[in-house]
């Protein structure tokens, strides 16, 4: 059993609370948080306090936390249990839109990871939940989801799970760099982007993203791409520090 | 009949190439039956690296554009003549590799493989080594006899990027030959280097492209493998090789019909490729394929200095959040402006010119003058006097603005606005075309990734407000209701366009692609290309749109002659009087307006005299406009939309157009009626 199973239900719930209001390690303050659950005050900073204990949580009073590294991974892996059960309920199961979010509450803190994987792959790795929000990567050490497809349940452990956390491009500030390591999508789309140039390991930069959600602007292999939303959303890199290359 | 004419106008001064001696390849003009060529030659390469510009200036206007057989992707073929040779010259699609992702890969690998074109240009982009040469591998891969040409050498120069192509024709291990096509600089010299090849044969060492040696390891067993089963597949054995490691599913199928055996094979090395990397095969090959394309840009290029050019000013201006769309607003509205100005202005001009023209009554003239002079004829003045006026202006200023990169940057802006029709950035351009015709708006989806994105661009432009419509709108209603009524039936045209875009979104099934678009850097647009490129799209609508007008018109005349016209009239009443609450005569309007749109105005005024107001009041104006510009594509737009998509696909179209006028007519003359 790992670790994460043991955190009591009430953890992740607040974990993930903090990762949707602030997806990009943004400060999330103590009233924005009870506010949401419609807890006290007191009761968000205490549990923020907490948080901090095990050091899922950046606080500073007053002010409000941000999601440390770690309690960033256990927030994104809740949410996407969250958000694959949604689209689960919603496509397959056919329940009604109202009802979903309750009931994947409900199933995202007892669902394993095999099951969750089991999930991805009957959807067809689905890049967003039926309200419209991202779904997290996956945690798994794959490259692109055909890899994925292919391996049998017993290869995973082999496979390993990813150290640090991913960005998705459209996610990455204007003139940051990531490095390309994972590609959400179909044979098709994957297929496309390499063509392009956008291949595991190469180094992308974004440029420019265009105002009202339109596509995003990236340098790759001295060359310029307009990416549009939802593909830049399916291409995840891992953050890279100037000086590093 | 043979004329042998003058390559250039300005050729004296232009030396090519530094030489300075005259051209020596011409074009023949005039062909009449085709003469064996010594020659083929194909250019191959990414989109927009200046291909078409090349394949122009080395065949003039000698051209033949039609489709791949069985397929919608254009075919361009021209005829040169040089230093003895007959040559033949295939301009391929732009793309990016060859794997089977569309149908202009599969187009292009078929002909390059088992039409066995004597030589290959290969043109690449000098700005974006890298990206250009991931393709030269996979030319190279193909064995093919080939030329790899550097284009636009001077842009990059504006970057601070220079090349030895020295260094590269020793890397790559065929003959470079850099370029400026806008400007004819090195085309003499390629030319020369491309019939070289032709002659000798040279045999191509591939050897020095090797993949890291797990991967080409596995290529080289397997190779081995293809070669001893004599397969006879048309391809190179290393090249299918590669193909079915990649776990390419065309090869593999193609394969697989030969021997099962290589196919497990290959399936086997490329998983155990897969399990060394943790990464799909085709991955780890176009990941090892850029870093060979990136050792080698890397080696033949210098980059001085990152300069700031005054292109990336533009590009800063043209995709900023405010002036950006301020620039898109300026760049659709100015080509449109221009359009309509230009284009009235000479069809004015050219209306006057055919000024004799007048209809034959067909009483006193009888049936068959009338036929011929008022149908036949009348439908080559109509394209004339209507169409060639207003589409010559727009595709000369769309020439350029494409060229000049601004077009992406447009197309980068508005991608969330066509995201709520299903359709991505890109397909604003041919919806733009729609505004000038459809025809030509049509033809242009082909820049759209699927059929679905294209029927879906080309279902909305079929509503667009081309220059036809505007007739009709002008016609009727600025003049005879007013003009704020006609700027109201525009602005209704848009919104039906867009809430008929989500109704068809919703009605034809599958899943958009995203936009994945290269920005091209911006360059000063060649006039003399432009309007090369407007003639060769003038002359291949002249040559579908002007017969169509010809028989369709003088078979309407024909039905009016031979008097059925009237039962027709009486029949469509239920609509045309009780449902639309027009006169009765309107039933023959609609039935010639199918032919073309403007026939709804020239009718009428042909029937009852130019004083249309003392037979329609303003209601009717309006709603005959407004039937008038929805009611059915055009002919000529069927005919294209039979041509890309069937009969069904055309068929549906123009049942939604029908049923959306008569629907949304019926209405308006209720509610209008309220308000006159």
């Amino acid at each position: 059993m790992s670790k994460n199973t043991t955190l009591s239900e009430n953890v992740e719930e607040y974990l993930e609370i903090l990762y949707k209001l602030g997806p990009d390690g943004e400060r999330v303050t103590t009233s924005m948080i009870s506010e949401n659950l419609k807890i006290a005050p007191a009761s968000a900073t205490q549990m923020l306090k907490k948080l901090a204990d095990n050091g899922y949580v950046e606080y500073s009073p007053y002010k409000g936390g941000i999601l440390t590294e770690k309690g960033l991974k256990i927030a994104k892996k809740v949410t996407r249990k969250h958000r694959l059960l949604e689209r689960f309920l919603c496509d397959i199961l056919k329940i009604k839109k109202e009802k979903i979010h309750e009931q994947a509450c409900e199933m995202e803190h007892t669902l394993s990871d095999d099951a969750e994987r089991a999930l991805c792959h009957l959807l067809e790795h689905p890049a967003k939940c039926p309200g419209d929000s991202v779904i997290p990567e996956c945690d798994l050490k794959f490259t692109t989801c055909e890899e994925c497809k292919k391996r049998k349940e017993v290869d995973v452990e082999e496979v390993g799970k990813r150290n640090e956390n991913l960005i998705p491009v459209l996610d990455l500030k204007e003139h940051k760099k990531g490095k390309v390591s994972f590609i959400r999508g179909d044979y098709k789309v994957i297929r496309r982007l390499l063509d392009m140039g956008i291949t595991i390991g190469a180094i992308i930069s974004v440029i420019k993203v265009a105002p009202l959600g339109g596509p995003v602007e990236v340098a790759i292999r001295g060359s310029k791409l307009a990416l549009g939303r939802d593909i830049a959303s399916n291409v995840f890199v891992e953050a890279v520090d100037e000086a590093g290359c | 009949m043979l004329i042998l004419v003058e390559f250039s106008e300005n050729d004296s001064q232009k030396s090519w190439n530094g030489k300075g001696h005259r051209k020596k390849y011409r074009h023949k003009h005039g062909q009449k039956h085709k003469t064996v060529s010594d020659l083929t030659i194909a250019l191959a390469g990414n989109a927009n690296v200046g291909k078409s510009v090349i394949f122009n200036e080395l065949t003039g206007s000698n051209q033949i554009i039609g489709n791949w057989p069985g397929k919608t992707i254009e075919r361009a073929e021209g005829k040169l003549y040089f230093e003895g040779y007959d040559i033949d010259v295939i301009d391929l699609p732009g793309i990016y590799s060859f794997s089977t992702y569309s149908m202009e890969e599969i187009v292009s690998r078929e002909y390059i493989a088992l039409e066995k074109p004597e030589v290959v240009i290969n043109v690449v982009d000098a700005a974006v080594l890298e990206r250009n040469l991931f393709f030269t591998m996979q030319l190279l891969e193909m064995e093919v006899p080939m030329v790899v040409c550097i284009n636009q050498i001077d842009i990059a120069k504006q970057k601070g990027i220079i090349i030895d192509t020295e260094k590269l024709q020793a890397a790559l291990g065929v003959p470079v030959v850099p370029t400026v096509a806008v400007r004819g600089e090195g085309l003499h010299e390629l030319m020369e280097t491309a019939t070289e090849i032709a002659k000798n044969k040279p045999k191509i060492k591939t050897a020095k492209l090797e993949y890291g040696s797990e991967v080409e390891n596995r290529i080289k067993e397997l190779t081995r493998l293809i070669r001893s089963k004599n397969l006879e597949l048309g391809y190179p054995s290393r090249w299918i090789a590669i193909k079915l490691i990649e776990n390419d599913p065309e090869i593999q199928k193609l394969v697989k019909s030969k021997s099962e055996e290589v196919v497990n094979q290959a399936y086997k090395l490329a998983e155990e490729i897969e399990n060394i990397h943790h990464e799909p095969s085709f991955s780890v090959i176009a990941s090892e394929r850029y870093s060979l394309a990136n050792g080698i840009a890397g080696g033949a290029q210098m980059q001085s200095e990152i300069k700031i050019t005054f292109s990336e000013k533009l590009d800063r201006i043209a995709t900023h959040r405010v002036y950006g769309y301020i620039t898109s607003a300026l760049v659709i509205g100015g080509l449109l402006l221009w359009t309509f100005v230009i284009g009235n202005f000479l069809s004015g001009l050219l209306s006057d010119a055919f000024s004799f023209f007048q209809p034959v009554d067909p009483q006193i003239s009888g049936g068959l003058v009338s036929i011929l002079w008022n149908g036949a004829f009348g439908g080559i003045v109509a394209g004339v006097t209507l169409v060639i006026p207003f589409v010559i202006p727009f595709y000369l200023m769309l020439s350029l603005i494409e060229n000049s990169g601004i077009l992406t940057r447009v197309a980068f802006m508005m991608d969330t606005a066509m995201h709520k029709i299903g359709l991505h950035g890109k397909a604003l351009i041919p919806m733009i075309l729609g505004f000038g015709c459809n025809v030509p708006a049509i033809d242009q989806t082909r820049i759209l990734e699927t059929r679905r994105e294209r029927l879906l661009a080309s279902f909305a432009i079929t509503f667009a407000p081309c220059a036809a419509r505007t007739i009709i709108i002008l016609g009727l209603v600025a003049v005879f209701v007013n003009v704020w009524w006609a700027i109201a039936l525009y602005a209704i045209d848009l919104v039906i366009i867009f809430a008929l875009g989500r109704v068809a979104l919703k009605v034809v099934p599958g899943e958009s692609i995203g936009l994945i678009m290269e920005m091209h850097s911006f360059k000063v647009p060649s006039i003399s290309v432009a309007a090369k490129q407007t003639w060769v799209r003038i002359k291949s609508l002249i040559y579908l749109v002007f017969p169509v007008y010809i028989i369709g018109s003088a078979f309407v005349q024909a039905l009016y002659v031979s008097g059925i016209l009237g039962p027709i009239n009486a029949a469509l009443t239920p609509i045309t009087v009780l449902w639309l609450g027009l006169p009765a005569i309107t039933g023959i309007l609609l039935i010639f307006g199918a032919v073309r749109k403007e026939f709804t105005l020239l009718i009428l005024v042909a029937l009852v005299g130019p004083n249309l107001a003392a037979v329609l009041t303003p209601v009717q104006f309006i709603i005959l406009a407004l039937v008038g510009m929805l009611y059915i594509p055009c002919l000529s737009t069927i005919t294209i939309l039979v041509r890309e998509f069937g009969w069904k696909a055309a068929t549906s179209i123009s049942l939604a157009n029908l049923i959306t006028a008569i629907f949304l007519g019926g209405i308006a003359f209720r509610l209008l009626s309220l308000v006159f």
